[in-house]
């Protein structure tokens, strides 16, 4: 009753060593099965057939190796690929493709094919057996045992350990310069990682075009990708994903009423134009979904969620800040312009945020 | 001056007679190719269709390392701005990195460099299938304890090298989805306490993206990498012979033989033919089946992202974690510790999450003997049903893994089945904790259930389907008694039991030993025990009146 060993959850307890003696008694080893004939065994007319089906898997193998070339060399892809006029040459390269690798597969399942089909009705199919041996037997582990002592006997390194002390020394000094070289993969200075391209009067323009914005154009519903007009004279030498990849800013009109500003930030922000920096806080990806009646803006690759309405704080999803604000004011001729640059670093934290934010607060404190 | 070139005192050297003879025994003479012969020329191995996973993770290896090269022929691994004058009219004029021009002049301008491009992304998505798909059949079938408890721990580097080969290849092209995911990397980076961000500094040389990381992500998978694989390769199918292959167990076979084909003809021929029955397959789907089509994704910007971006499979995983943990609830999980040091637990979390999986899998050989005090040699595998915890744990562990993949599909299950996402994501949240729970319990009792099914079939034979009706009108099915081959391979297996907390020299139960004992019993408890001869016997008795019936009134109706 109380032995699980029919497998039924009776209880909770009891089902240890009580078996009786005959209990303990198990099957014998019967041996290895006796071999049972293929056909290709016993029928020699099965046996040519297999032969032929090989043969005729290799040929076609050899069929598929000459479609390679005729691919290869009887498609010609002329001209432009995904062009709106001809769109020939893309039909001739999705077919080369198809014939090249097609060519290549039958190449190769014919002989796999062939190869396995073979084995398996013509080569002799009956089970053998090896002895397994121990990994290691207690001579060989005695024997080794020794030989050791007496390299290390040999060595001296046991009874000389002044040597043995200053080659450890030496051991552990000597790959430390290797790991040092590795201190100039990349500059160890982390300011830059406070500061963006944006500054008072940077002109904010649009992604791609670098286009300035008026105010005006923001109409209530509509959303900008800005880039900082100086980001627009800098050279792919010069850094520009590097400066493009913190400064992008995404740029919406709110409808005042619905939106909250905390104190200190009233003049951020001009009638209701809101920009806020489009670098996830979470590990970085650009924010690029807007949703508009729900004033959500949404990752789209962890899908954090920011609350426009609430100074893009966090309502959903691993991000664990609010997005940046960037202030903004329209200058003479009415466009938008930064007030100044982020207040904080912008992007995904690291363990020295907190000393940034601090020392930002006190440099613009002052 | 010696008078003859034959050794003195010897008999006559062998003399081969035919051409081939003599070039193979002038390298026999020297290097020894006969010892290596006599070795490997007839090695056993056992047949089990589970057994090719491996195979299947080796040859796309091969492959990788072929396509590999040929791409590397052609592709120009910097970030150089160019402007692109290639055949693929919507790049036309822009401008873009030389590692993004040239991807895209190999898919376009090379005449085949677009099927190989195809093929050594298709082999690397299976490559890290059939890892895990070898891992699982390794694991669940009890192959990792000793003597292959070292073989395992090599065979989980080699999981985690293919995923870093997998992801710095998938960087190199230097389109807008790859570096969206250096662009993840770089915030995982700066999450490291303290080095973090200058960690990120090291690995872009300097801000992201910098003008490094293709060149360095570039000799990290052409060299560094695939040489570790290509290592560890050979230390593993190095162990695989000093072991000789498991087996399933089964008439003939036990602890101390193996049972299966020779090496030469039979093996080499299935598997070497299964090469290229691979090779076959991946160069078909190569090139029928799109994949990664970065000439639509456009160069690396970092203002631009698509909705619906996802890493490659194997990656799914690491971001899904990421994905399901909450920024801000119940509280917020970004702390300043004593206005010193930010920790992003958010981010931090998560890879402890993926960490704890890794160890375990490492350390799972030590774990389970542990728990078992089993330091037996084995190389008779468990049938996954006959280990039902074990099994348990092991789909307990893929639902974890699981969970976490689809998290990183939530943003699509919701478009794809129009959920709201928050809620796939709450949903995901719950299946992390409780999915494994529920997993273990119910793979548990579907195993002794199949534990059951098989004591069902040796006791009362197999149902035949043909029911026959006895003389005073009872219906029976009639049941088929097992021949001793097949009988034997459902009742050989071992009947492990409860090991209770034990004392040590000392007298006393000590903490960790009470954990082990609880194991034990989690492991243990609840078991099926093979079927004995007495038992047998007793069923036949059982059986032997209905079959005398039957057959009196067999005998009866022939009368009629």
């Amino acid at each position: 009753m109380a032995d699980h060993r029919d497998g039924l959850p009776q209880g909770k307890k009891g089902n240890l060593l009580d078996r009786s003696a005959d209990e303990q008694a198990v099957f014998q080893d019967p041996g290895l099965p006796p071999h049972r004939p293929r056909t290709t065994d016993v029928d020699s007319g099965a046996a040519k057939r297999a032969e032929r089906q090989v043969a005729l898997l290799f040929a076609i193998s050899i069929i598929g190796s000459i479609l390679f070339f005729v691919g290869y060399f009887g498609v010609r892809v002329d001209g432009d690929i995904y062009s709106v006029t001809d769109s020939a040459p893309t039909a001739a390269l999705r077919l080369q493709n198809l014939l090249l690798g097609g060519g290549i597969a039958l190449g190769m399942l014919g002989i796999g094919v062939g190869v396995v089909h073979w084995a398996r009705t013509l080569m002799p199919d009956h089970e053998l057996v090896e002895e397994r041996h121990d990994v290691v037997t207690e001579d060989q582990r005695a024997e080794a045992e020794q030989i050791v002592g007496t390299i290390l006997d040999e060595s001296g390194i046991k009874r000389r350990p002044l040597i043995r002390n200053t080659l450890i020394g030496a051991a552990v000094l000597a790959p430390l310069p290797f790991v040092g070289l590795l201190k100039d993969l990349g500059p160890l200075n982390l300011t830059p990682l406070r500061h963006t391209l944006w500054d008072q009067g940077v002109r904010l323009v649009r992604d791609p075009s670098g286009t300035p914005i008026k105010a005006s154009d923001v109409t209530l519903g509509s959303t900008f990708h800005v880039l900082p007009e100086n980001l627009m004279d800098l050279g792919h030498e010069e850094g520009y994903l590097d400066q493009k990849a913190k400064a992008v800013v995404l740029l919406m009109r709110l409808d005042p009423d619905i939106v909250t500003v905390t104190p200190g930030r009233e003049d951020w922000n001009v009638d209701g134009i809101f920009a806020y920096s489009k670098v996830c806080t979470h590990v970085g990806c650009p924010i690029a979904l807007y949703e508009q009646h729900t004033h959500h803006l949404l990752c789209p690759c962890h899908q954090s969620t920011f609350d426009l309405a609430n100074e893009c704080e966090v309502v959903f999803g691993p991000a664990s800040r609010p997005l940046p604000q960037l202030p903004i004011q329209v200058d003479d001729e009415g466009y938008l312009v930064a007030r100044s640059d982020f207040t904080e670093p912008v992007g995904p934290t690291y363990s020295q945020r907190v000393i940034a934010v601090n020392e930002m607060e006190e440099e613009n404190g002052n | 001056m010696s008078a003859s070139t034959t050794t003195q005192g010897n008999t006559a050297e062998y003399q081969a007679d035919t051409n081939v003879g003599k070039i193979a025994n002038f390298v026999d003479t020297r290097v020894g190719l006969s010892p290596i012969i006599k070795e490997f020329g007839r090695k056993i191995f056992p047949d089990h269709w589970s057994f090719m996973f491996g195979e299947v993770a080796l040859y796309c290896f091969i492959i990788l390392l072929l396509s590999g090269t040929f791409l590397a022929f052609w592709f120009d691994p910097t970030m150089v701005t160019t402007e692109y004058t290639g055949s693929y009219v919507p790049m036309q004029g822009v401008e873009m990195s030389a590692a993004y021009a040239s991807s895209l002049n190999i898919s376009f301008d090379i005449r085949g460099g677009l099927f190989l491009r195809q093929l050594h992304h298709w082999a690397a998505l299976l490559f890290s299938v059939a890892i895990m798909v070898h891992m699982a059949r390794i694991f669940f079938t009890g192959a990792f304890r000793r003597p292959r408890e070292l073989n395992w721990v090599v065979g989980c580097l080699l999981f985690v090298m293919a995923l870093v080969a997998g992801f710095s290849g998938y960087s190199l092209p230097d389109d807008v989805l790859s570096g969206n995911g250096l662009r993840i990397v770089d915030g995982l980076a700066r999450s490291v306490p303290l080095v973090g961000a200058y960690i990120s500094m090291l690995i872009f040389g300097g801000e992201f993206p910098g003008h490094g990381i293709i060149g360095r992500l570039y000799i990290v998978h052409v060299f560094i990498v695939p040489m570790i694989i290509l290592a560890l390769v050979v230390v593993h199918l190095f162990m695989v012979v000093v072991h000789k292959h498991t087996q399933f167990p089964g008439p003939g076979r036990t602890e101390n033989n193996v049972v299966g084909f020779p090496v030469g003809p039979v093996y080499a021929a299935k598997a070497g033919g299964f090469f290229f029955i691979v090779f076959g397959v991946l160069a078909a789907i190569a090139a029928t089946v799109q994949i990664n089509a970065i000439w639509n994704y456009g160069p690396y910007d970092p203002s631009p992202v698509q909705a619906g971006s996802q890493p490659d499979w194997y990656m799914l995983w690491t971001d899904g974690a990421l994905r399901i943990m909450p920024g801000n609830w119940p509280f917020t999980w970004e702390w300043d510790l004593f206005g010193l040091v930010t920790l992003p637990m958010a981010i931090l979390l998560p890879i402890v999450a993926l960490t704890v999986f890794i160890i375990g899998m490492f350390t799972w050989p030590w774990i389970e003997r542990w728990v078992t005090k089993d330091n037996r040699v084995h190389n008779i595998l468990d049938r996954p049903r006959n280990a039902p915890a074990r099994t348990g744990l092991g789909v307990a562990a893929m639902v974890y893994y699981g969970v976490l993949m689809i998290a990183a599909t939530g943003d699509l299950i919701a478009t794809h089945f129009h959920l709201a996402v928050n809620d796939v994501i709450y949903l995901l949240r719950f299946l992390f904790f409780f999915g494994p729970i529920i997993a273990f319990i119910i793979t548990r009792r579907v195993c002794l259930a199949l534990q059951r099914k098989d004591r069902e079939i040796v006791l009362h034979g197999r149902e035949t389907g043909r029911v026959q009706q006895l003389p005073h009108g009872e219906f029976i099915e009639v049941h088929e008694p097992l021949d001793e081959y097949r009988r034997y391979k459902l009742v050989a297996f071992e009947d492990n039991q409860v090991l209770p907390a034990q004392q040590d020299a000392k007298g006393k139960v000590t903490g960790s030993e009470k954990l082990r004992g609880r194991l034990s019993r989690l492991f243990f408890e609840d078991r099926v025990a093979p079927v004995t001869p007495a038992e047998l016997d007793a069923a036949h008795h059982e059986h032997a009146h209905d079959v005398h019936e039957l057959e009196s009134a067999g005998s009866s109706s022939s009368g009629h």
